[in-house]
């Protein structure tokens, strides 16, 4: 079952980090320029003059002249700037998320970057910052954060090529992405900004926050608040990586995803939740309500992709939007409720999977295989959180997350693999005797009993509040030795296909009258 | 100076106080001796907390030196006796794959694959043969019991036992009324589009 599947960092084909011919000291004009105007937005709290120099300007110096190197060192900068200490953090923390998405890092580089979000996020929380900052670089803070630790854990869990000096410095600098440390940033960033309250007193009308964005126009700052809201969906995403659906979904329960919010207000953060929503809820076998979400994501992303195409997120957006198909065409193998996705979603599943879906509902081992692939190409990169062993001999066991997630899955898949079988009998049968239907699915009557049975549980999830609720589209219930079938849902929705067949037929009609014939 | 009131007797402690510190403090490791001492009160009183105990899991997971195997069969047994919630899988997503291939948890795998799968008579074989696994937690049996009748009765409305015919007392999912058709609604909007057409 050992996939393909390549699970190293991207990073790792990037160039190293200690180019030779950069000169860390050496300043352009156009970083002076840009660092002085940055600095002077952000003390004037010009928020939009700041969300273009950070998204446009930094983009375009960065293709400009640091395609494969770093930027200039902050030590060089600072004179620019007042040596003004927040300024600095984050200039640091663009300069580290440069690095890390163009080269790459170097382990002591790693730990600087920690140290960095440590002496930021500590400034926050102390309340010492009256700034306005866009909430696109607050949600890339929470985002890169979270990310360097994943990348963090799956290159400290590659011990087997390790030099001798690194392992040195694993072991100085145990403290640095601690999992302990990550997940208490974020949850000291959700208490201490009281997100939860304000959004709870939101509702009552007692407080503003989604109305502006969570901008603050009362002259304060934003940086705490928003801060605190994007590390809930923070909490979602690390403890997804750890393989706790549960506790992932807890933490993301203070936003309401069925409505707009701030987590909207930045197609990163929108994906990145409903992604991990969506994946959560496969994994706890909810899939009526991954399905949904999925749905609406992929909708939306179809809609408005095209005012993206030239921001930085552009790639990462149409990532997530493959690999939420691929989890979509599993979701909908394993529940088939068709009737909850919309017909421009279901015309691009189709298309992307039209071939694979029918055979991963049969009962054999092709279909594992593709449910292995599909998955594998999908999932968030799993990570082990404890700290290696240094003993010889040394391994690499950045693979075993993912292994173990992957394992589980496939074992639930097999557990239902047999369902669809009997669905298809299901859908043509009124009425069937016990005998009959075990003859055609070439089983005896008890073996059929355990299906049958293994059906009713497998499509019947328990809910947040622990209510059974159906999830299936074909039902039936077993009196004696009948088996009587309950078709629950419309098999085909007639009337939209029938409006776009009616408005193409005119549309060739019209276009035959226009031809002259000579 | 009065001598000081001596300190009160150290009591089991109080479901209350378990659970706030899993709300206030989830992540901090000093907790981790009150969630074992809970999933054992847990078994005793024959009480249950999911989040507790994932909180517990999560904390082997980062520190696997202070892992129980004890601790952690009790847990996977308690999620057991939570079926038909998926909570055995849950928690077994947190447990090691090296871990998981050991005794007790491969014998409880399988018996949770069987009563996934709706195998009850296997299942009740092979417990039988396994006793030793579940003494030590009150309630199981019944636990299984009323899971078997649960699905049972998602699944029957007569079924065949010992010679007698049972009736089982209709419910939501075990009559065949027919379920009404969600009528196929067009908005209004997707109607206009053919105005022209229809001249």
């Amino acid at each position: 079952m050992a996939s393909n599947y390549d699970y190293d960092d991207a990073a790792t084909t990037h160039p190293p980090s200690d180019h030779l011919g950069y000169d860390p000291n050496f300043v352009p004009d156009s970083v002076k320029t840009f660092v002085v105007h940055l600095y002077r937005h952000i003390r004037e709290k010009n928020v939009y003059e700041i969300h273009q120099m950070y998204e446009t300007s930094f983009q375009t110096l960065s293709d400009r002249l640091f395609k494969d190197t770093p930027w200039p060192s902050v030590e060089a900068v600072a004179h620019y700037v007042d040596n003004d200490h927040v300024f600095c953090l984050l200039y640091r923390e663009m300069w580290f998320r440069h690095l890390f998405a163009r080269l790459s890092p170097t382990l002591q580089q790693r730990v600087d970057s920690w140290d960095n979000y440590c002496s930021l996020f500590q400034v926050v929380l102390h309340g010492a910052v009256n700034m306005q900052l866009p909430n696109q670089w607050l949600w890339d803070m929470v985002d890169e954060f979270v990310y360097q630790f994943q990348s963090f854990c799956q290159y400290r869990a590659k011990m087997k090529n390790k030099t001798a000096e690194e392992i040195d410095l694993l072991r100085q600098y145990d403290q640095a992405w601690n999992v302990y440390g990550v997940l208490n940033y974020l949850q000291a960033l959700m208490e201490k900004s009281m997100i939860i309250q304000i959004l709870e007193q939101e509702k009552e009308g007692l407080e503003q926050f989604t109305d502006t964005d969570g901008y603050d126009y009362s002259g304060g700052s934003n940086v705490l608040k928003v801060l605190g809201y994007f590390s809930m969906v923070g909490l979602l995403r690390v403890h997804c990586l750890l393989g706790d659906y549960q506790t992932g979904l807890k933490c993301l329960r203070p936003i309401d995803i069925s409505q707009q919010g701030v987590y909207t207000s930045v197609i990163g953060s929108h994906i990145t939740t409903i992604y991990h929503y969506g994946f959560a809820n496969l994994m706890m076998r909810r899939y009526v309500d991954a399905i949904r979400e999925f749905n609406k994501i992929l909708l939306y992303i179809f809609k408005t992709k095209q005012y993206h195409q030239k921001s930085p997120q552009y790639e990462q957006i149409l990532k997530k939007n493959e690999q939420m198909y691929a989890l979509l065409a599993i979701c909908l193998s394993l529940c088939p409720q068709v009737n909850l996705v919309d017909e421009t979603v279901n015309s691009q599943l189709r298309e992307k999977y039209g071939e694979k879906m029918p055979r991963m509902q049969r009962c054999d081992d092709d279909a594992f295989v593709i449910y292995d692939e599909l998955f594998s190409y999908a999932c968030p990169k799993f990570i082990t959180p404890s700290p290696p062993s240094f003993d010889e001999p040394l391994v690499n066991y950045n693979q075993d997350a993912y292994q173990l997630q992957l394992k589980l899955f496939l074992y639930e898949v097999k557990q239902q693999q047999l369902l669809s079988g009997v669905r298809t009998f299901l859908k043509v049968y009124s009425t069937i005797s016990l005998s009959k239907l075990s003859s055609y699915l070439e089983v005896d009557e008890s073996a059929l009993r355990t299906i049958l049975m293994t059906y009713k549980h497998k499509s019947h999830a328990v809910d947040t509040d622990g209510k059974i609720i159906s999830n299936a589209d074909v039902d039936f219930c077993v009196d004696d030795d009948i088996v009587r079938v309950v078709e629950s849902k419309p098999a085909k929705r007639y009337g939209d296909y029938f409006l776009r067949q009616i408005v193409k037929l005119e549309s060739m009609i019209n276009d035959m009258d226009r031809i002259k014939l000579e | 100076m009065g001598r000081e009131a001596e300190p009160p007797p150290p009591q089991q402690l109080e479901e209350n106080t378990v659970e706030q510190l899993v709300a206030v403090n989830p992540y901090n490791p000093d907790i981790l001796p009150d969630l074992e001492n809970y999933v054992n009160e847990q078994v005793s009183s024959r009480t249950y907390s999911l989040e507790a105990n994932l909180c517990l899991l999560r904390f082997y997971q980062f520190e696997p030196d202070r892992m129980s195997v004890q601790i952690v069969a009790r847990i996977l047994i308690k999620a057991l006796m939570a079926m038909p919630a998926p909570d055995f899988s849950l928690c077994l997503f947190l447990v090691p794959e090296r871990v998981q291939m050991e005794e007790p948890f491969k014998t409880l795998i399988v018996l949770s694959h069987f009563l996934e799968t709706g195998r009850f008579r296997q299942f009740w074989e092979d417990l039988a043969k396994n006793r030793h696994l579940v003494e030590a937690v009150p309630g199981f049996d019944q636990a299984m019991q009323s899971y078997a009748i649960h699905v049972l009765s998602l699944t029957y409305q007569k079924v065949q036992g010992r010679g007698q015919l049972i009736v089982i007392p209709p419910n939501e999912f075990n009559h065949p009324e027919s379920k009404k058709n969600s009528a196929e609604s067009i908005p209004l909007d997707h109607i206009t589009r053919i105005f022209p057409i229809l001249g």
